[in-house]
């Protein structure tokens, strides 16, 4: 039995059993390791993807839900000329990571972020972050490249 | 980049090198300085340099990455005694196989002492290559400058590194007596780019958790309520049958299920824990400061001058505490380990693979040169976290399955109740003032279990150790440590200068859950001890805390970046109600980078919120501004954390901080904005600074708290609750 979904602008057969939750068909299964296992239960955001443009937490919704549904992960986001997307290269300008494993998960909940409000506050991308956990304190920088990356969009 | 490492078939060698003449010679005589030691450990330069004929070059070293961006920093020193361009060199980290073995990354010290070696091998390969060079173009090799890993002669001839040694090794032993540059600087003391972070953004595969070999199964553990409890009985069928699943490991008390994939996995470990049934343990406390207060303890007194003033003083005395704090990794922790039916490899994101792979040869019984191990980064650790117990499941697993790589991933439950936990801390103290208020005499004693219970003290030190068939017991615990260092007593001896002290480290060597290293060990608890109790002395003396502590600080570096971070905060302004702003400052292990931090907060319907805060910092020579700025602000940020929110709970069934919710963590909602201030010093040598502003983070915050609400909170967390309960006591 597979489940039809679009990962990345393909469309993909998954086999994974239907109960299995997106990030382990996404990491096991397709070999797109970009999302990452933090918690398992949707308190830390390290899993985040987009799913039709909008954030989910990959880690547990089962994939058999997500049928005919178009998912992004960041191995997906692209620039408009196909090189890096303005997040990841804010991300790099800034240094907005220190071990970099929440930084996947920041990246797709600000880019879910910047399509619902590309001009937002530095109030709303804190608050729009604060689900998205990171321990080693680069919660500053991250808000910063996000910052960056809105107004590269608009500049 | 940083490359993980394979390993590289090299051409010939220059071994002709061993027939030259002493480097010493030429650099104007003197006797060759002592190698630093990490290069005295592994003086051959060839474990450290390679060159290829392209001319790129690979620096192999022991340390690893954890997050703080040392091989950047590595890269950076390479390339500065080199003369070429950071972005030609390779870096291959912690592999067990090629890397010289350094010692563990641990305790801010890869800069100064790792930074050293690294620094003078490059120099003395880059003296080999000017010597290659002017051999070849018959030309003294003063006649030589070197740009970008071109060497050139005045009249415009060149020959390139590649081509002068590429391809082979240069059989020589680092001699010590070419020493490193001091200036000009050209790549040390700039801001290089992180090289881990590009495949990082992009999601390529950087960690170990996305490491993949062919034939891999996948491993959960099942573990019991609460540490120590044993296995009376457990049904394999259920999970045994369930689709997938490969096999089922029963070693003792240790249980895990194996299956080609990870999901399948994870339903067959929560079937299997439901068919496990497990005795009662002893139970936690569920206050475990009043444990602390009341447990057996070895007292050392490491700091004595001058004796109490028997009269004419007036005397502050004070507690303050901390709680079990978790590491909490945001990566719960993995490993892969093959067996091949002969050798073990692990895949690893200890701090420690070489001492790991000696640990572990043991534990599975293997002679410890068939046990191998590689670096892969995970996620940040602080310290000892699930890294080393992680491995050690995975190698027990892969030691039942020869021939298939066996990927332990542990949950997150796991990781929040197995871990070992950074030791909780109870500071008792007093200080007597003299009539203009300043510190007579200084009296403090600490409690604390132990702050490193590393493998490498013993194979028991390993969570799943002592839970085999065959159990090796937990060794005893110690304080290891001693000065300058020290561990839970690290900065209890305080940064200032008082006319008599006493510092006691009262050692308690049971703890009812284990304890170990995290970041910056004892220096939290006691920075966070010394800088309340300067605040609180500060005010019984009718003088500004700032205006104290540069009474009591002598060290002109110390007052330095003390009355930076406060002119940045801009101290002496005037606040509203419910707003106000503390101070801290400590160096480091007494040696290490100087740190001070200015925190405001206001104190909103009775929640205490983070308005900003400013750092300075003296870290004597800095390799990358931006690097530097980015660790001490996350060590902030995490301090603040630890302190505003965070306590290991235990209930009747165990350790009850279960997850994120259970125990939250700082949000970037809660974050405060952070301007970091750094006194470069190039004409001093690199100090540590990865940890230093741990204890000054918390201690500011507390203060602050003090000052905006007139309460003083001296056991955290510094909650609304706490708060309150202060609040009714003042
Ligand atoms: S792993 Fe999905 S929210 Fe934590
Ligand atoms: S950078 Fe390490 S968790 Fe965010």
């Amino acid at each position: 039995m597979t489940t039809a979904l679009t990962v990345n602008g393909k469309r993909v057969a998954v086999t994974s059993t239907p109960d299995t939750p997106l990030l382990y068909v996404l990491r096991d299964e397709l070999a797109l390791n970009g999302a990452k296992y933090g918690c398992g239960a949707g308190q830390c955001g390290a899993c985040t993807v987009l799913c039709d443009g909008r954030a989910l937490r990959s880690c547990f919704v089962p994939v058999r839900t997500l049928a005919g549904r178009s998912i992004t992960t960041i191995e997906g986001l692209r620039g408009p000329k196909g090189g890096l997307h303005r997040l990841q290269k804010a991300f790099l300008d800034q240094q907005a990571a220190q071990c970099g494993y929440c930084t996947a998960g920041m990246i797709m909940g600000a880019a879910a972020l910047l399509r619902e409000k590309p001009r937002p506050t530095e109030e709303d991308v804190r608050t729009a972050l604060s689900a998205n956990l990171c321990r080693c304190g680069t919660h500053n920088r991250i808000v910063h490249a996000v910052l960056r990356a809105a107004e590269a969009q608009h500049g | 980049m940083i490359r993980p490492s394979r390993r590289s078939v090299l051409g010939g060698s220059i071994s002709l090198l061993f027939g030259w003449p002493a480097i010493a010679a030429e650099t104007g005589g003197g006797a060759a300085p002592a190698l630093p030691s990490d290069l005295a450990a592994a003086p051959e330069i060839d474990r450290w340099l390679r060159l290829s004929a392209d001319g790129r070059v690979t620096l192999r070293t022991g340390k690893v990455e954890l997050g703080q961006g040392v091989l950047t920093a590595y890269a950076q020193l390479c390339a500065e005694e080199l003369d070429i361009h950071v972005s030609r060199i390779d870096v291959i980290a912690g592999d067990t196989r090629v890397c010289p073995r350094q010692g563990m990354t641990v305790g801010s010290f890869s800069i100064p002492e790792g930074g050293k070696a690294i620094r003078m091998v490059s120099a003395e390969m880059r003296q080999i290559l000017i010597r290659l060079a002017a051999e070849k173009l018959s030309v003294p090799t003063a006649a030589l400058d070197v740009r970008d890993g071109m060497v050139r002669t005045r009249d415009g001839r060149s020959v390139a590194y590649g081509s002068l040694a590429g391809g082979q090794t240069v059989q020589r032993r680092a001699t010590g007596a070419v020493l490193p540059k001091a200036r000009p600087r050209r790549v040390v003391g700039t801001s290089v780019a992180r090289l881990d972070l590009p495949a990082k953004v992009r999601g390529a595969p950087a960690f170990l958790q996305d490491y993949r070999p062919v034939g891999m199964l996948h491993a959960r553990m099942v573990r019991p309520p609460s540490a120590g409890a044993r296995l009376l009985a457990v049904e394999i069928a259920p999970a045994r049958a369930m689709p997938d699943v490969v096999t089922v490991v029963r070693d003792g008390d240790f249980l895990a299920v194996v299956a080609e994939r990870e999901w399948s996995a994870v339903k067959a470990a929560a079937q299997l824990a439901s068919d496990a049934r497990w005795d009662t343990p002893p139970p936690l406390p569920a206050d475990p400061i009043a444990w602390l207060k009341d447990a057996a303890t070895q007292d050392t007194v490491i700091a004595s001058t001058g004796t109490p003033p028997s009269a004419g003083t007036r005397l502050v005395r004070r507690s303050y505490s901390r709680p079990y704090l978790l590491h909490g990794s945001i990566g719960p922790s993995c490993a892969v380990a093959h067996f091949d039916g002969t050798a073990l490899h692990l895949c690893t994101s200890s701090q420690g693979p070489f001492e790991l792979a000696a640990v572990i040869a043991k534990l599975v019984g293997l002679p410890v040169d068939r046990v191998t191990a590689q670096h892969m980064q995970g996620a940040g650790c602080y310290g000892h976290n699930g890294a080393d117990d992680a491995t050690a499941d995975a190698a027990l697993i892969a030691m039942r399955l020869p021939g298939r790589p066996i990927r332990v991933q542990w949950s997150r439950q796991d990781e929040h109740r197995f871990e070992p936990f950074g030791a909780p801390m109870l500071i008792e103290t007093e200080a007597h003032l003299d009539d203009r208020g300043n510190i007579m005499f200084w009296d403090y004693a600490l409690r604390s279990p132990t702050h490193n219970a590393r493998p490498v003290f013993g194979v028991g030190n390993l969570l799943a150790a002592p839970t085999l068939a065959q159990p090796t017991a937990r060794p005893k615990t110690n304080n290891f440590g001693g000065p300058p260092a020290y561990a839970a007593d690290r900065n209890a001896i305080p940064s200032y200068v008082f006319p008599g002290l006493r510092v006691t480290t009262r050692f308690v060597p049971e703890s009812p859950v284990r304890t170990s290293s995290l970041r910056s060990l004892g220096a939290h608890g006691n920075v966070f001890a010394i800088e309340s109790m300067m605040d609180e002395c500060a005010l019984a003396a009718g003088v500004d805390p700032l205006a104290y502590r540069l009474r009591h600080a002598t060290d002109p570096r110390a007052q330095a970046v003390m009355q930076r971070a406060c002119d940045a905060i801009d101290w002496s302004h005037p606040r509203p109600a419910d707003r106000g702003c503390g101070m801290a400052y400590a160096r480091y292990k007494n040696y290490a980078a100087y740190c001070a931090i200015a925190i405001e907060v206001e104190i909103r319907e009775g929640e205490p919120v983070l308005v900003r805060a400013t750092l300075a910092a003296d870290a004597g020579e800095i390799v990358n501004p931006d690097g530097l700025r980015n660790q001490l602000e996350g060590g902030l940020l995490q301090s603040l954390s630890w302190a505003r929110h965070e306590a290991v709970r235990f209930d009747g069934a165990g350790v009850a901080s279960r997850d994120w919710r259970d125990y939250p963590i700082l949000t970037i909602g809660e974050a405060p904005p952070v301007e970091v201030i750094l006194i470069d010093r190039p004409d001093q040598p690199s100090l540590g600074a990865g940890e230093a502003s741990q204890g000054p983070a918390s201690a500011a915050f507390a203060n602050a708290v003090a000052r905006a609400c007139g309460a003083r909170v001296r056991n955290l967390p510094i909650d609304r609750a706490a708060i309150a309960a202060a609040r009714v006591r003042a």
